[in-house]
């Protein structure tokens, strides 16, 4: 019983807060409403037993991905009330799209309930659900079955990290940065050194 | 009961809601993002939901690496985003035309 309310309600919830998410007119408003999303989703992944993939979703999504889109709306500075100026006129697009693809649905939905389609069951290969807890399924899994995939999404990453570094990197004219190969190839006798000379004498240059 | 259905329907929703929001704020580029992310959180407990359901954990390792690409591809449109304000002063992405695609 108490999994049926938690079900209806974190259902409940993403639904609305991904509403919130398309509709708002501050995008900070959108970011925090995507937090609420995510956050539900994961207690709906919780619900069925993929804790680890929950877990997963709040730290890589509330944690990092949510974060960022709040630093870049935040940093940007945009007047937003122009940017929502088409929001009528794209309107009826829209509706018509969303309508399309719930009528879609309905109809696989329908055609899946009067008996077309059998899923098939796993294959046995795969790890078994119940004598381990998740996550120490999923490792055992990852890292044996899918050790290249997730070698793969490793490299995925960074490569996502060295683009993101070398698009926003920016040489910046008005600062002084330190350049190394001219601090190496300095030499003692054209430094400048530090003497005292005696009143009235000068120095000898 | 919940059954896999109701995850189905739910994730569906989800769907929809963000191919609503990508037509909907055709001009404000984050949230089209933010749009892509709620597709990808759909997919993502369509497939926990179905893996929990064959009793086959492959399903929640293929939401793991489908996290991994959202993660990758939130981080380059907001690189993307940033290098493009900072040459054109706006984010609008409807004027976008210098290509001429």
């Amino acid at each position: 019983m108490i999994q049926v309310l938690a079900f209806y309600l974190f259902a409940t919830l993403v639904i609305a807060s991904a509403v919130f998410v398309i509709m708002s007119r501050n995008p900070v408003h959108s970011v925090l409403w995507l937090i609420v999303a995510f956050f539900n989703a994961a207690g709906l992944m919780v619900l069925v037993g993929a804790e680890f993939i929950a877990m997963l979703l709040v730290i890589v999504y509330v944690g990092a991905v949510a974060v960022l889109f709040l630093f870049v709306v935040m940093m940007l500075d945009i007047d937003f009330a122009e940017l929502r100026a088409g929001f009528i006129r794209n309107f009826p697009l829209g509706i018509a799209i969303a309508l399309v693809l719930v009528a879609e649905l309905v109809l696989g939905i329908g055609a899946e309930r009067a008996g077309a389609l059998k899923l098939g069951t796993p294959d046995g290969t795969a790890a078994p659900l119940m004598d381990r807890s998740n996550i120490e399924a999923i490792g055992a899994l990852l890292y044996s079955r899918y050790l290249f995939l997730f070698e793969s999404a490793g490299i995925i990453l960074l490569v996502a990290m060295i683009g993101a570094i070398v698009l926003t990197h920016r040489e910046r004219s008005d600062t002084r940065r330190q350049n190394i190969s001219k601090q190496v190839k300095r030499r003692p006798d054209e430094a400048t050194i530090n003497v005292k000379p005696e009143v009235g004498k000068g120095v000898q240059l | 009961m919940i059954g896999i259905e109701h995850y189905v329907v739910v994730s569906s929703i989800l769907f929809v809601l963000g191919v609503l929001g990508i037509f909907l704020n055709r001009k404000n580029v984050i949230v089209i993002l933010m749009a892509i992310e709620l597709i990808l959180l759909a997919v993502n407990i369509n497939l926990v939901a179905f893996s929990a359901f064959l009793n086959d954990l492959t399903g929640q390792i293929f939401a793991m690496f489908v996290l991994t690409v959202a993660a990758g591809e939130a981080a380059i449109g907001l690189a993307i985003l940033v290098i493009y304000f900072r040459d054109r002063g706006s984010i609008a992405v409807d004027d976008v035309n210098r290509m001429k695609g």
